[in-house]
């Protein structure tokens, strides 16, 4: 793995960025409106203090992290499909570039991406809402990074499989990650899931996380049951989707679709 | 002829029962222009696409400076390099911003001073400024092909390099890739099809028939073998038997 190669391949988006106010909307309007909506239904919520202790801490504590996910995963995705727009992917594969090279330059993209939109909303969330997620304690920065992997994990599913079936399952890139949000159990525990529905949220990574946090700020302790689950779930399922979108790769090479992507 | 920097043996692509490329065989020497003719469909970019590494032959193999493309890829593509018609690069970039990271991206050393050679040798100074989204027809063909010299190839690929470019463009681009070969012995493999630039560029031809390598030699060899007063008669007449067929 070389360095320079990877180094390229950010350099040219965080070019892009420079002078494209739609890519900076993504990272800082949208995650903002966001904040806005829930936070008033968070302020809505508050008059029910009582029934839901930490109301506050819970929903927009969740959000926040939910765009953690959110955008790790589309720093992955969406930086490829960038190269799909420019009709780039043959001037990368046609170089030494490799497609172990070309993830971790779409990972590192999208920590550059999730640290952008985090500190947005952290301090939207303090001016506006006046709650400080950091509260939460150093315990979060564990989590934080179980996320972050889980999106990476979700993009590179997405990625194969737009790599896979071309420009017409470009929607994926949006909407993938929603299939998850019910089994995430971002806004709710996992008790209120029915029993088999509990089981598959069990094997998601991020549900873990989830659990984890509102045990953090109930009981004040880290579960290390939940953070050994969510540590464990991200590195096979990263391990195996790294794997499958070597696979894919070298079956659009082969059926010659690699090079027709996009066109 | 030099020895081969790039000997190809056997190879063949099918996609299903659709055989794109079969069993072809040639070899390009170093500092040599091959170019390579044929009809639309006769297997000219297939064959460009495996030498890249970007489709993945059925059977044969590619050998490039004596190594195995299989075995080396990393090694070979950074000694190679490519320009076509069909595909850009970054829009939102501007033209010098897309050659520093193509630079970034071979490990280029004094990646500057090469940028403003380049530049120099393209005449594209007053656009290097310029987002690549607002450059004419022209002025992205020679991006393209200034990407593709940057990194001082030793085996370039041109699918149909002049395509979009008005004569004097054209004629200079000519100019640039046979100085560029003189000086430092670059070897280029050449589609178009402009049977004047063909001749004029390629010492050797191979031509090639649905898939099939029917001919190869020099221009005059090629005309003489099909008995025809030049090389546009002979792709007219493959041409038509392939529609036919």
């Amino acid at each position: 793995m070389k360095w320079h190669r990877i180094d390229a391949l950010i350099s040219r988006h965080l070019y892009l960025y420079k002078r494209s106010l739609p890519r900076l909307m993504e990272i800082f309007y949208w995650p903002f409106l966001d904040l806005v909506v829930w936070g008033f239904i968070t302020v809505y919520l508050m008059k029910f203090q009582g029934q839901i202790p930490g109301v506050v801490t819970f929903f927009l504590g969740a959000l926040i992290l939910w765009d953690v996910l959110f955008r790790a995963q589309q720093g992955i995705t969406i930086s490829f499909l960038e190269e799909i727009w420019a009709r780039n992917l043959m001037n990368l594969f046609a170089s030494p570039l490799k497609p172990s090279e070309f993830l971790v330059a779409t990972m590192a993209l999208s920590v550059f991406k999730v640290t952008a939109v985090s500190v947005v909303m952290v301090v939207a969330a303090l001016i506006f809402y006046d709650y400080n997620i950091f509260k939460i304690g150093l315990s979060l920065i564990p989590f934080v990074f179980n996320l972050l992997v889980s999106g990476w994990t979700i993009g590179v599913l997405t990625t194969s499989l737009i790599m896979r079936f071309g420009q017409e399952a470009e929607v994926l890139a949006w909407g993938m990650v929603f299939l998850f949000q019910p089994v995430s159990c971002v806004f709710y525990p996992i008790e209120v899931l029915p029993k088999w529905l509990q089981a598959v949220a069990w094997a998601n990574p991020a549900a873990h996380v989830f659990e984890g946090m509102r045990a953090v700020i109930s009981t004040g302790a880290v579960p290390p049951t939940h953070l050994a689950w969510a540590a464990g779930l991200n590195l096979l399922y990263l391990a195996l989707m790294v794997a499958w979108f070597h696979h894919t790769f070298a079956v659009c090479k082969d059926r010659g679709s690699l090079v027709r992507i996009g066109e | 002829m030099c020895a081969a920097i790039v000997e190809v043996k056997h190879l063949t692509k099918r996609f299903g029962d659709f055989t794109a490329v079969d069993d072809i065989s040639f070899d390009i020497g170093e500092g040599e222009i091959l170019g390579l003719l044929g009809p639309n469909g006769a297997g000219k970019t297939t064959t460009i696409q495996m030498l890249l590494d970007l489709v993945t032959p059925s059977s044969g193999s590619i050998h490039m400076f004596g190594l195995d493309l299989n075995a080396h890829r990393e090694t070979i593509l950074g000694r190679v390099n490519f320009s076509s018609t069909y595909i850009s690069m970054p829009f939102s970039l501007t033209v010098e911003e897309n050659l520093r990271v193509v630079a970034k991206l071979y490990g280029m050393n004094d990646v500057g001073r090469r940028i403003e050679e380049v530049v120099k040798i393209l005449e594209m100074e007053e656009f290097r400024h310029k987002v690549t989204r607002k450059l004419s027809s022209g002025q992205m063909t020679r991006l393209a092909l200034a990407k593709a010299i940057l990194t001082e190839p030793k085996i370039l690929f041109l699918d149909e390099p002049t395509a979009s470019l008005d004569p004097d463009i054209a004629h200079k681009i000519r100019g640039v890739l046979k100085e560029v070969r003189q000086s430092s012995g670059l070897s280029i493999l050449y589609t178009s099809h402009n049977m004047r630039e063909m001749e004029e560029m390629s010492d050797r031809i191979v031509f090639l028939q649905r898939g099939k390598l029917v001919a190869q030699g020099t221009a005059q060899e090629i005309v003489e073998k099909f008995g025809q007063q030049d090389l546009e008669e002979v792709f007219l007449k493959l041409a038509r038997e392939q529609v036919i067929r």
